[in-house]
C-alpha cells in the first residue's frame, strides 16, 4: 500500500504577472505612448492624459482622460504648468481610479510645457496613494528651447522627485551626441521618444521577464523607493564573438552615463542582461565583473533573461541611482540654462587619468556628435561651477600625476569635492 | 665600503618642503647622540618624490654641508629616507619546510623563510624596502617571537612588507649617489618617524604614528610590539596651501603665508564673521580674508586626510588595537588644534610626538619636523650595531684562517 504523496507544487510561470500601467501625460508623453503601443508591450495597461483634446483623439490608447476646466475649453494648457496642475488637481479621484489595482505605474511626460510639467506630479502622487510603485520617465527640453522652458522643466523635475519613487530623465540635449548633424528635426524628436520608450521597455523587462537570474519585485521596489534623486539609464547592445566586452565598452562611453562617470558615483545599480538562448554564464560574468570594477560602492541588482528574439545579440540595460545630495547644491537649480544641479560639482571631478588640476575640457565624452548646431549652453553647465576656480593659479600639482582614490582626484580641494559652499 | 671604525651615522630626508640631514654619533658607550643638523628648503620635490634632480642635488648639498659644519665631520654615507604615493605596506606570510633530519630550526631557516615572505605576492615592478618580521608560526603554533632552537616540520613567518616602485626608489638613490654620497640603506620615512617617537611600551600597547609632511602623509601602526600596518597618502601641507589658494582666490605663496600665520585645524564658533586684513605692500587697499573660510578649508582637507587613514586602517583590521593613540609629527603637526581634530576623526587620544631615548641637540629633538631624520639615524644605529657584530665575527674568522695558512 503506497502512502499518498503530497501534491507537487506547480512550477512558477515563466512570465511574472505584475500589474503595470503606462500613463502618457501631456503631448510628448502621449507621443511616446504611441510608439509603445505600436511596438506592443505584453500584459501592460495603457492610458493617456492630456488637456489637449486633439492629441487624445489621435492616440490609440485604450484609456483616455481629458482634463478639462472651464478656462481651458479643450484647447490645452497653453504652455502654463499651473493650468495643467489645476486641471489635474480637480480630477484627482479620476486619476486614482486609473491607477487602482496596479503594482507599478510608469508615467511618461515631457517637461517644460504646460500639461506634462503640471499634471505628472499630481498623477505621481495620486498613484503613490493607491499603493503603487511610481517610476517616471521624463524628457527635458533642448537648450535651444529657451530659458523659460528649462526653468519650468526643472521645477517640474523637483516636484516629481518628491512625488515619484524612481525618476529616469532624458535630457534631450544629450541626444545630439547620438545623432548626426543632418538628422531632420522630426527624426530627432522621434529618436528622443524612442529612447524613452526603450527605457520603459527595459524597466518592463526587469519587472516581468524571468529566465536565468531573477530580480525580485520586492528588491527592485526597495532599491527604487526613497531614492528620490534622478537615475540615469543607458542601453547598449552588441553582437559577435567579443560581445560581452564590447557591450560594456559601449556603456562606458555612453553619453547618458556621462561616459561611465555615473557608474562610479552611483549608490545603486540595476543591470538587466538580455540574451538569446546562446547566452553563456561566462558572458554574464564578464559583463558584471567589468561593471563592478567601475562602481565599487554601489549596491547592484542584476537580472538576466533569455528571449528567443535576442538570438546572437547581447543587450545590457543599466539604471544607475544616486541618493539625494546635501541641500547646499540646490542653489544652482534655479539658474537658467542649467541642467542637472548635482552634476555641476561632480563634473569638476573626472576619473580619467592625466586630468589637469584646474583646466577642464568642455565635454568629457568622445562622441561623434560633438559639434552640435544648437548654441552650446551645455558648456555653461559644466563650466559654471568651475568659473570662480579657474581664474586663480593652477596650483602646484599640474606637473605631478593625479591622486585618484575611489574615483576622486584628491589633488582637488576637499571643500570643492564635498560641495561645501563658502558664502 | 662600510667603515666599521666610524661611529658617525647620518640620516638624510629629502622631503617636499625641506631637505634635512641629521648627524648622530654612536660613541663608545653605544648611546646615540645627535651632534649636527643641516637643512635647506626643498625645491625639486613634489609629493615626496624628486622631480627636478638638479635642484634637489643643490638642496641636498646645502643641507649636508650645514650638517657637516655643525657636527665637524665629513659625511660620506647616509641612510636615505624614501616615500611617495607608490609605496604600500601589506602583511605577507612566508612558508619554509624544515629539511634537517633533527627538525631543529636554525638561523638559516629563519633567514630563508623571511626571504620567502619578502618576495611572494610582490607586484612585478616593485622592490621590497622592508620585510619586518611580525611573528613566527611553527607547525601552526602561533605568536612565536624566536623559533631558533625549536623543533618543527614547518616554519612560517608573518612579515609586514613595505614595497615601492623599483624605478622611483632608484631615482632617489641615484640622485644622492650623484653627490658622491654612499647610500647605506633606504628606509621608509614612516618607519623612521615611528622609531624616533615610540617607546617600547607604546609599541606594546598599540600606537599610530602619523607624519604630516609637505607632500605626503605617512602612517605606521604598531600593536603588541610589532608593526601591523603602514601606508602613505600623497597628500600633505602643499594640498592645504593649494586648497587655500583656490578658496581664498590668492597666490600660492600668500596662501602658505596665511596658512602658517592664521591657520588652524578646527573652526571655532568664536571666529564666525572674523576677517583678517592683510596690508598690501604696493599701497593698494588691504586684502580682507574671511577667517572662517580659511579655517573651514583647512579643516576639511585635514579632516579628509585623517578619514582616509582611518578607513585604510579599518580595512586592514589595525584600527582596534591602538590603545595608546595617535602621535603626530612632521611640519603639519604644528597646526594649532591638529591633535584635537585627529582625536575627533580617529576616536582615540592624539598628541604631538616627542623623540625619546636619544640625547643631543635639544633644538633638533624638540621639533616635529626632524622626527623622520632622527629616526633614520636611529635605524642606522641599529644596523651599525648588527654589522659591527658581524664584522667582528668575520674578523675573527679571517684571523683564524690566516693563522692556519701561515703555519701551513
Amino acid at each position: 500500500m503506497t502512502t499518498p504523496s503530497p501534491p507537487i507544487p506547480e512550477a512558477a510561470p515563466a512570465r511574472k504577472t505584475v500589474p503595470i500601467k503606462v500613463i502618457g501625460v501631456g503631448g510628448a508623453g502621449v507621443a511616446v505612448l504611441g510608439q509603445l503601443l505600436r511596438s506592443g508591450l505584453a500584459g501592460v495597461g495603457f492610458a493617456a492624459i492630456n488637456t489637449d483634446a486633439a492629441s487624445l483623439a489621435a492616440t490609440t490608447a485604450p484609456e483616455k482622460l481629458h482634463l478639462e476646466t472651464r478656462l481651458l475649453r479643450g484647447m490645452g494648457s497653453g504652455g502654463d504648468p499651473d493650468r495643467g496642475r489645476t486641471a489635474a488637481q480637480e480630477n484627482v479621484p479620476r486619476l486614482k481610479t486609473l491607477c487602482e489595482g496596479m503594482d507599478v505605474i510608469f508615467i511618461i511626460a515631457g517637461l517644460g510645457g504646460g500639461a506634462g510639467t503640471g499634471i505628472s506630479p499630481v498623477v505621481a502622487r495620486a498613484a503613490k496613494e493607491t499603493g503603487a510603485l511610481v517610476i517616471a520617465f521624463v524628457m527635458t527640453p533642448f537648450d535651444c528651447e529657451g530659458a523659460r522652458r528649462q526653468r519650468l522643466a526643472l521645477q517640474g523635475l523637483s516636484e516629481l522627485q518628491a512625488a515619484a519613487d524612481g525618476l529616469i530623465r532624458l535630457p534631450n540635449q544629450k541626444v545630439f551626441k547620438l545623432i548626426d548633424e543632418n538628422t531632420s528635426a522630426l527624426e530627432t524628436f522621434r529618436l528622443t521618444n524612442e529612447y524613452v520608450a526603450e527605457g520603459v521597455r527595459s524597466f518592463w523587462r526587469l519587472f516581468t521577464c524571468s529566465g536565468l537570474i531573477d530580480i525580485h519585485f520586492e528588491d527592485l521596489c526597495q532599491l527604487l523607493r526613497d531614492r528620490h534623486l534622478e537615475n540615469a539609464f543607458a542601453v547598449a547592445e552588441a553582437a559577435g564573438p567579443a560581445r560581452s566586452r564590447e557591450v560594456v565598452e559601449k556603456l562606458l562611453a555612453h553619453p547618458m552615463l556621462d561616459a561611465g562617470q555615473m557608474l562610479a558615483e552611483a549608490d545603486a545599480l540595476m543591470i538587466s542582461i538580455m540574451g538569446g538562448p546562446d547566452l553563456t554564464m561566462a558572458e554574464v560574468n564578464r559583463v558584471m565583473e567589468q561593471i563592478n570594477r567601475q562602481s565599487e560602492r554601489a549596491q547592484v541588482l542584476m537580472g538576466a533573461a533569455i528571449d528567443e528574439a535576442f538570438r546572437d545579440r547581447l543587450a545590457v540595460t543599466v539604471v544607475a541611482a544616486r541618493k539625494t545630495l546635501p541641500p547646499g547644491e540646490a542653489r544652482f537649480a534655479a539658474l537658467p540654462g542649467h541642467q542637472v544641479p548635482d552634476q555641476l560639482l561632480h563634473q569638476a571631478v573626472t576619473g580619467q587619468p592625466g586630468s589637469r588640476f584646474s583646466s577642464r575640457p568642455p565635454s568629457f565624452t568622445a562622441g561623434p556628435g560633438d559639434e552640435s548646431p544648437a548654441p552650446r549652453r551645455k558648456t555653461a553647465r559644466m563650466l559654471q561651477a568651475q568659473l570662480p576656480l579657474e581664474s586663480t593659479s593652477k596650483g602646484r600639482f599640474d606637473k605631478s600625476e593625479p591622486n585618484i582614490h575611489k574615483g576622486e582626484d584628491l589633488d582637488l580641494p576637499t571643500y570643492v569635492r564635498r560641495g561645501i559652499p563658502l558664502n | 665600503m662600510f667603515d666599521s671604525s666610524s661611529s658617525i651615522i647620518v640620516g638624510l630626508e629629502v622631503g617636499t618642503s625641506k631637505v634635512c640631514a641629521v648627524v648622530g654619533d654612536l660613541g663608545d658607550a653605544a648611546a646615540l647622540k645627535i651632534v649636527g643638523v643641516g637643512q635647506a628648503p626643498s625645491r625639486g620635490v613634489r609629493k615626496g618624490e624628486i622631480i627636478d634632480t638638479e635642484l634637489a642635488e643643490e638642496d641636498i648639498r646645502h643641507a649636508i654641508a650645514e650638517a657637516e659644519q655643525m657636527a665637524d665631520v665629513e659625511i660620506r654615507n647616509v641612510y636615505l629616507g624614501v616615500t611617495g604615493g607608490h609605496i604600500r605596506g601589506f602583511n605577507n606570510r612566508g612558508v619554509h619546510p624544515i629539511f634537517s633530519a633533527d627538525r631543529e630550526i636554525s638561523e638559516e631557516d629563519v633567514r630563508d623563510v623571511i626571504k620567502n615572505a619578502k618576495t611572494i605576492n610582490l607586484p612585478a615592478q616593485n622592490h621590497a624596502i622592508h620585510a619586518i618580521r611580525q611573528h613566527f608560526l611553527v607547525d601552526e603554533q602561533d605568536d612565536i617571537p624566536n623559533p631558533v632552537g625549536m623543533l618543527g616540520t614547518r616554519l612560517e613567518v608573518d612579515v609586514h612588507v613595505v614595497h615601492g616602485s623599483l624605478n622611483r626608489l632608484q631615482n632617489a638613490i641615484r640622485t644622492v649617489k650623484g653627490l658622491q654620497l654612499e647610500v647605506d640603506d633606504i628606509v621608509f620615512n614612516g618607519l623612521a618617524s615611528a622609531l624616533a617617537l615610540l617607546s617600547n611600551e607604546q609599541k606594546e600597547i598599540g600606537s599610530l604614528v602619523v607624519d604630516l609632511g609637505g607632500g605626503t602623509t605617512e602612517y605606521v601602526a604598531y600593536a603588541n610590539g610589532i608593526i601591523k600596518h603602514t601606508g602613505v597618502l600623497a597628500i600633505g601641507g602643499d594640498h592645504v596651501s593649494n586648497d587655500l589658494a583656490y578658496g581664498l582666490k590668492t597666490s600660492l605663496r600668500r596662501a602658505e603665508q596665511y596658512k602658517l600665520e592664521h591657520g588652524a585645524a578646527l573652526v571655532e564658533d568664536v571666529i564666525t564673521g572674523q576677517t583678517i586684513s592683510i596690508p598690501n605692500e604696493n599701497g593698494f587697499a588691504p586684502k580682507i580674508i574671511n577667517l572662517e573660510h580659511l579655517r573651514r578649508i583647512m579643516n576639511l582637507r585635514l579632516e579628509e586626510v585623517f578619514l582616509l587613514i582611518g578607513q585604510d586602517l579599518e580595512q586592514a583590521g589595525a584600527l582596534d588595537d591602538l590603545r595608546a593613540g595617535v602621535f603626530l609629527c612632521g611640519g603639519g603637526a604644528r597646526t594649532p588644534n591638529i591633535a584635537k581634530l585627529a582625536e575627533q576623526v580617529l576616536q582615540m587620544p592624539a598628541s604631538i610626538g616627542k623623540t625619546n631615548s636619544i640625547s643631543g641637540l635639544k633644538s633638533a629633538l624638540d621639533q616635529p619636523e626632524f622626527a623622520t631624520a632622527i629616526g633614520l639615524v636611529k635605524f642606522g644605529s641599529f644596523e651599525h650595531r648588527k654589522r659591527a657584530l658581524k664584522a667582528s665575527l668575520t674578523e675573527n674568522l679571517k684571523a683564524t684562517l690566516s693563522q692556519w695558512f701561515r703555519r701551513a
